[in-house]
Parts: structure tokens; C-alpha cells; sequence
């Protein structure tokens, strides 16, 4: 087949391009540019750009660096600095992935006329009677299917993981066996657009107003103190809610947007029997009954029932009671062996 | 290089063989520094001192007015940043510049002109700024855009500058004019000029910068005091020599090179604006140089199009590329106004002294293939 190998920079991509070829494929490596301003953090650099560009020189493919800035800010900067002003914690990341990684290369690939699109994430893709499933990678410290669960058939069906299939200790030893620069480089962490040494507060203080919140006692209501930046602040957050230290821990337990006050309170607060799930994509078919979710990258998964509601969204019944997911953060639904993604949505 | 169709002369030209046939004993048996004192340092004083004064006369200068550098970037840096260090100021240029003049400009905290629909700025808009900017010390503008092709009428911005601003410095960046127009109508009218041999068959790593003997600035590169000590550091022998035969056979060419490309590049727009609907041509052809064709083509995306043409085996380009080698929005449309949608189907083809008929019908038949295809999948 002809495949377009997003090449981020990282082992992870190299040694997928690399896979490919090994099977057979003809090969082009491109490097999504995504985010033009600063960055730190180790995600689509110049100097990442230069890594994916020698391990294609390696490789022997040809490397291309698509502009996808535009849609980079409208899909992802721009919404996550909305979500920001709503009150909502958002996952850029995984936002990118939908709108860029799996909606704008793909469709630049077909433009191209390429089979599919590849991409170094730790995942599976498996075939069945037809249908298309994301299953978990073969390292599952390292499992990313959470983070590409968002894939409906018809993206399945044109999507490579080539090194699902490895450990990261195996990746980065056939990085090493290649030679190839990228063998002993860090994973890249954080978010692309958020330097590490101005953090989230510089990064929404020059495009967002910060408004002042009123940190009050969930249970009676009594005004504790005053938080500097309610867009800053997450439910289940402890620290930097303008709280004095000592006395008993207390939570984030709820926030309202509205009034700019934080309910602040203990931690079992935050348990909930139940949550809402909007905007869901599923793999295939929509699922009721038994379920496992995992609402982190790399969370735990908890046993639930999901049932469809009339509006699309999707009604998740614990089977014990859960932390409350802040509104935003992705939810992705598995099968109960804990195997392959049902299909995923956003913490309402 | 048989397989492909090379249409992006204005980002490099092919080395002439007679430059690299020049250069060659200077990276061989004739290696002395030509600073040394023996006589073997001499030969190669003499072959750069002999460069300097074919030079010189292509250019139409005096021998000691010619800087050889290591390229565009650096004449057109050390115009900006020199002039200023050395005498304060503000520094002046037109929006449509190339980086290697828009960056110290901005660096410095200068002034940028707007331009016209062309690229090329107005000598009445010039005339403007100058006026009500106090102290300006530099102003830089190119002879010849490298994107759209256009062309400056420099001796209006001449008489402006010395009309407005006569204490300031001219230098034009004149990277892209060699193979299209006379050096000697242009070398009068400023105080500095910047050229890079690559951009006319010599090697890459070498160019000349005009320093008329009024002007004063600082060095970029200060130490052994060569070139008259306005830039340091051991001359590029080899490529020194070849600069001076690839510029000495495009000027004794450029007479019949430019009505012979003129005709390959109106050939190749008029078919393709024949071919396909939504194809405009960003400048007239009547302001440009006669080896550029740009234009601005409906509903495509240049990556996905330059993709297609790569594949076809066309090289062509579409902006300048940024540091990560994406393409980039393009300043230079911008600054024209060009509408930015628009400005993503930009495409340059630009033409040289190795293109020929064939080279055209080629270019022709994979921009219209690969044109239709785009809009076939995304209609």
C-alpha cells in the first residue's frame, strides 16, 4: 500500500515508518507543523522537525512538512481557549487528534492518493467480520488507544499503528538496530502549545480575562477565601485555590461559572453514582449494558452500564461510585475484557 | 536531473559548468590563503583580485567598491545592521522584502513601507514615510522581488531617497536581477548592492556586496581585516573565481536569454490560464522580470499541488519555507493585499538558462493534471 507515515520526531514514528517498509509499503513521511508559536515541551519543534526529516533521510523515504497552523489554532488553540472562559478543562491533545492527525491528514492523504494514513501511536487496529476495532497496544504502560479512540470505521479502515504491536522497550531497540537518531530521545510530554516555564497562567492570562472567584464551604456556604483566576481552576484541584494551608484537606467540588464561586469541600464530595457523556463517536455500532471507562490517558478503568439517552449522549451508571469527571475531559468506553474501545465522548 | 522539469530557478539555478570548471583548481593544487606573502599566496591574490575586477565591470563599479561575501543574507544583514551600528538611526524597507532584510529591519525596530498591488513599492508612498520618519539612516529595497518577479523602479525610489532622506544610505537587495537586468543601471543609483552568486549558475556560499566609497558601516565579521578590512575572514577562493565567470557569462548572455525566456514563460501562463478556469496571474507581466511566472490559482492548496508536481517530477515552489521547511502564508502576498485564501493556491514557477520548450509543455501538462485532480477530489 501507499501510506502517508506521520512522522512527529519521536522513536515512536521512526520505528513505525520503519515497520512499514519492513512489510513492504511504499513510504512518505510527513511532519505535521501544528503550533507556530513558542514551545518547549518537546512536541513539533523545529528540532523535531529536523529529527523526522534525518530518520526519513535513514529510512530512505522521502519527508514532507505539511502547514496545518490554520487548523491547528481553529480546532484545537482556539477551543481550548474558549473551553477555558466556559469553565471547561479540555484535552487538547486529543482534540488534535481528531481534527488534525485523523481528519485533516487523512483527508490530504486521499487528496494525494495514498491507501492510508500511519501514525506511531501504541495502539491496534484489528479487523473483525468486518467491523474495525481499536484494540490496546502491546505495552499497556504505554496504551494510547484512549487517546486515538475517536476513530470512527470508515477512519479504521485507512489508519496503521505499526508498532501496536511492540513494547516501547522493543521500540527502542529497533531504533537502535537502525541506527536511527531518534533511539534514546524522551517522549514528549505536556501540551505543544504551553511552555513549561510560563505554564496554562501565561498562556490564557495574554488571550483570556482572569476573573476573581469567591472560595466558599460547600455545606454552608461560608466565604473562605478568594482564587485569583476561576479559568484556572479544575474540579478535583486541592492546591492554588487561595487557601490557607493546614486544616483539613479540601477539594474543588464544584464551580460555578456563573457567580465565579468554588465550592470547596472533602473529597468524598466529589464521588458521584453517575455522569453524562455528549458528543460520542462510536467505532461502530452504539453499545448499552456492561462497559469499562477510562477517563484519563493513562487512568484506571471502572466498571459502568452506559445507557443511550434520547439526545445522543450517553447516561455512564457506576458500579461504584467514581470521582466526578471534570466536564471536558475525554471518556472512552472499552469492552468488559478490557480489549478493544467502544467508542468515546466528552465529560459533560 | 533528465527526469525532471526544474521550473524554481529563482530559489537556485543549476552551476554553470564553466563556474565550476573556474573553481576548480582553487579547490585542488591552487589552495594559498591569498593573504599569505608567498608567491604561491599571490597567484590566488591575483585570481581574486581578477574575479573582483570582471566583477566590477559587469556590475559597473569600481574594483574597490566590491565586498565578496558569503551570500545574499549576509550583504543584505550587513547593510541593515551595519549602517545602523555604525551611525544610529532608523532603518527603512518595503514590506515586501525578503527576510534577509525584513528581519534586522524588524530587529531594529525599523520602519516597513507598505507596498503596491505589483509587490514593488511607490516612490510616492516612499516619499511619505521618509518624510515624517526623523533620522532615517538605511533604507533597503530590492530590485526585484524574489516571490511575485516584480521589478522596483529604483530610480524613483533613488530620487525620493535623495530627495527625503538624503543622508541615508540606499542599498538594494539585487539577489534576483542578474539574469534579467543590467547591473549598470542600477549600480549609480544606490550606495549599496547585494548579490549571491547561486542565483546566476555560480556556487552557493559566495556573493558581493557594493560598497560605495562614501559609506560607512560596521562589519558583520571583524579580525583579519580582508576586503579592506569591511569583511574579515579568508577569502572563498574557489568560489570567488567561479562567481565572477557565472556572473561575467549572464551578463554577456542576458540579451538573448531574456526575449527567449520571456516567450518559454508567456507560453507556459497563457496555457495555463488557457487550461484552467480560476488561474490569476499575481503581478502583469509588464512588472516583472521575464524568467517569473506566479500565480494564484482557485480553490487548490499549494502543499497538496507542489505534493502532485514533486510526484510528476516538476520542481516548483510556492512562498518561502519556514525554519521547519513548511510553507508559509506568504508576507509577500499579504503586503499586495492578495486575498489570503487565495494565496494558498500561490504557485511560482520561474524559469532560467537550462529551461527549455520541453521543460514548459511539461510544467504546462502536470499543472493542469494535477490542478483537475485537486478539484476533482474536492469538488
Amino acid at each position: 500500500m501507499k501510506v502517508l507515515m506521520a512522522l512527529s520526531g519521536g522513536v515512536d514514528s521512526s520505528v513505525a515508518a520503519a515497520e512499514l517498509l519492513r512489510d513492504g509499503h511504499e513510504v512518505v513521511g510527513i511532519t505535521m507543523r501544528l503550533w507556530g508559536g513558542a514551545s518547549d515541551t518537546g512536541c513539533c519543534s523545529i528540532a523535531d522537525v529536523d529529527d523526522a526529516r534525518r530518520v526519513a533521510q535513514q529510512l530512505g523515504i522521502d519527508h514532507l512538512v505539511f502547514n496545518f497552523t490554520d487548523d491547528f489554532d481553529r480546532h484545537v488553540v482556539e477551543p481550548y481557549v474558549q473551553a477555558h472562559r466556559d469553565g471547561i478543562t479540555p484535552n487538547p491533545c486529543i482534540e488534535c487528534n481528531r481534527h488534525l492527525k485523523f481528519h485533516r491528514l487523512s483527508e490530504r492523504a486521499d487528496l494525494l492518493g495514498f491507501d492510508a494514513v500511519a501514525t506511531g501511536h501504541h495502539a491496534r487496529i484489528v479487523e473483525h467480520d468486518g467491523v474495525w476495532r481499536i484494540a490496546r497496544g502491546e505495552d499497556v504502560a504505554k496504551d494510547q488507544s484512549y487517546v486515538v479512540h475517536m476513530l470512527p470505521q470508515r477512519e479504521l479502515a485507512r489508519t496503521m499503528f505499526p508498532i501496536g504491536h511492540l513494547t516501547k522497550a522493543e521500540v527502542r531497540e529497533r531504533a537502535a538496530a537502525l541506527g536511527l537518531r531518534t533511539a534514546a530521545k524522551p517522549d514528549s510530554q505536556d501540551v505543544c502549545f504551553i511552555t513549561s516555564t510560563g505554564g496554562r497562567t501565561e498562556f490564557l492570562g495574554t488571550r483570556i480575562p482572569f476573573r476573581r472567584a469567591t472560595v466558599v464551604d460547600a455545606i454552608d456556604g461560608a466565604v473562605l477565601g478568594e482564587a485569583e483566576s476561576l479559568e484556572m481552576i479544575t474540579l478535583g484541584q486541592r492546591r492554588g485555590i487561595g487557601l490557607p494551608g493546614g486544616g483539613p484537606k479540601r477539594y474543588v467540588v464544584d464551580i460555578d461559572h456563573a457567580t465565579a464561586t468554588v465550592k470547596v469541600g472533602d473529597d468524598s464530595m466529589l464521588d458521584v453514582t453517575e455522569m453524562s457523556v455528549i458528543n460520542m463517536v462510536w467505532s461502530h455500532d452504539a453499545v448499552e449494558g456492561a462497559v469499562l471507562v477510562q477517563c484519563s490517558a493513562h487512568g484506571a478503568t471502572y466498571a459502568a452500564t452506559v445507557s443511550l439517552a434520547a439526545n445522543g449522549s450517553v447516561q455512564v451508571q457506576w458500579q461504584q461510585p467514581q470521582r466526578r469527571i471534570a466536564p471536558g475531559q475525554s471518556v472512552v468506553f472499552y469492552d468488559p475484557t478490557d480489549t478493544f474501545v467502544l467508542g468515546g465522548g466528552i465529560a459533560g | 536531473m533528465s527526469a525532471f522539469t526544474y521550473l524554481d530557478h529563482a530559489a537556485t539555478t543549476p552551476m554553470r559548468r564553466e563556474a565550476v570548471d573556474a573553481m576548480l583548481p582553487y579547490l585542488s593544487e591552487q589552495f594559498a590563503n591569498p593573504s599569505g606573502s608567498h608567491r604561491f599566496a599571490r597567484e590566488a591574490r591575483k585570481a581574486v583580485d581578477d574575479a573582483r575586477e570582471v566583477v566590477a565591470g559587469v556590475i559597473g563599479c569600481d574594483p574597490g567598491d566590491v565586498v565578496f561575501t558569503s551570500g545574499g543574507t549576509e550583504g543584505d544583514n550587513t547593510a541593515v545592521l551595519g549602517t545602523v551600528a555604525r551611525r544610529g538611526g532608523v532603518a527603512v524597507c518595503p514590506a515586501a522584502e525578503h527576510h534577509a532584510v525584513l528581519a534586522p529591519v524588524e530587529q531594529l525596530h525599523g520602519v516597513e513601507v507598505p507596498v503596491g498591488p505589483t509587490g514593488a513599492v511607490d516612490a510616492a508612498t516612499l516619499a511619505d514615510v521618509l518624510r515624517s520618519t526623523p533620522d532615517v539612516s538605511v533604507v533597503s529595497v530590492m530590485a526585484v522581488n524574489n516571490e511575485v518577479g516584480s521589478i522596483t523602479d529604483l530610480a524613483a525610489v533613488a530620487a525620493v531617497v535623495r530627495e527625503c532622506a538624503p543622508a541615508a544610505v540606499l542599498h538594494t537587495d539585487a539577489v534576483q536581477a542578474p539574469c534579467w537586468l543590467d547591473l549598470r543601471s542600477i549600480t549609480p543609483l544606490v550606495d549599496m548592492l547585494s548579490l549571491s552568486a547561486h542565483k546566476f549558475g555560480g556556487p552557493k556560499g559566495v556573493g558581493v556586496l557594493v560598497v560605495k566609497p562614501s559609506v560607512r558601516y560596521a562589519p558583520m565579521l571583524i579580525g583579519g581585516g580582508q576586503e579592506r578590512e569591511r569583511r574579515s575572514g579568508t577569502h572563498n577562493v574557489a568560489g570567488i573565481v567561479a562567481l565572477a565567470e557565472a556572473l561575467r557569462l549572464t551578463d554577456a548572455e542576458r540579451s538573448t536569454e531574456v526575449p527567449r525566456l520571456a516567450g518559454l514563460r508567456d507560453q507556459l501562463v497563457d496555457a495555463l490560464c488557457a487550461s484552467l478556469p480560476g488561474v490569476h496571474e499575481t503581478v502583469p507581466r509588464s512588472h516583472k522580470v521575464a524568467g517569473s511566472a506566479h500565480l494564484c490559482i482557485e480553490d487548490i492548496e499549494n502543499e497538496a499541488l507542489l505534493f502532485l508536481l514533486d510526484e510528476a517530477g516538476v520542481c516548483a515552489s510556492a512562498a518561502s519555507a519556514c525554519a521547519a521547511g513548511a510553507m508559509e502564508p506568504s508576507h509577500v502576498l499579504a503586503a499586495m493585499g492578495v486575498d489570503r485564501r487565495l494565496g494558498l493556491g500561490a504557485l511560482r514557477l520561474t524559469l532560467g538558462r537550462t529551461t527549455t520548450e520541453a521543460d514548459v509543455q511539461r510544467g504546462v501538462d502536470a499543472v493542469v493534471a494535477s490542478v483537475r485532480r485537486l478539484r476533482k477530489a474536492t469538488a
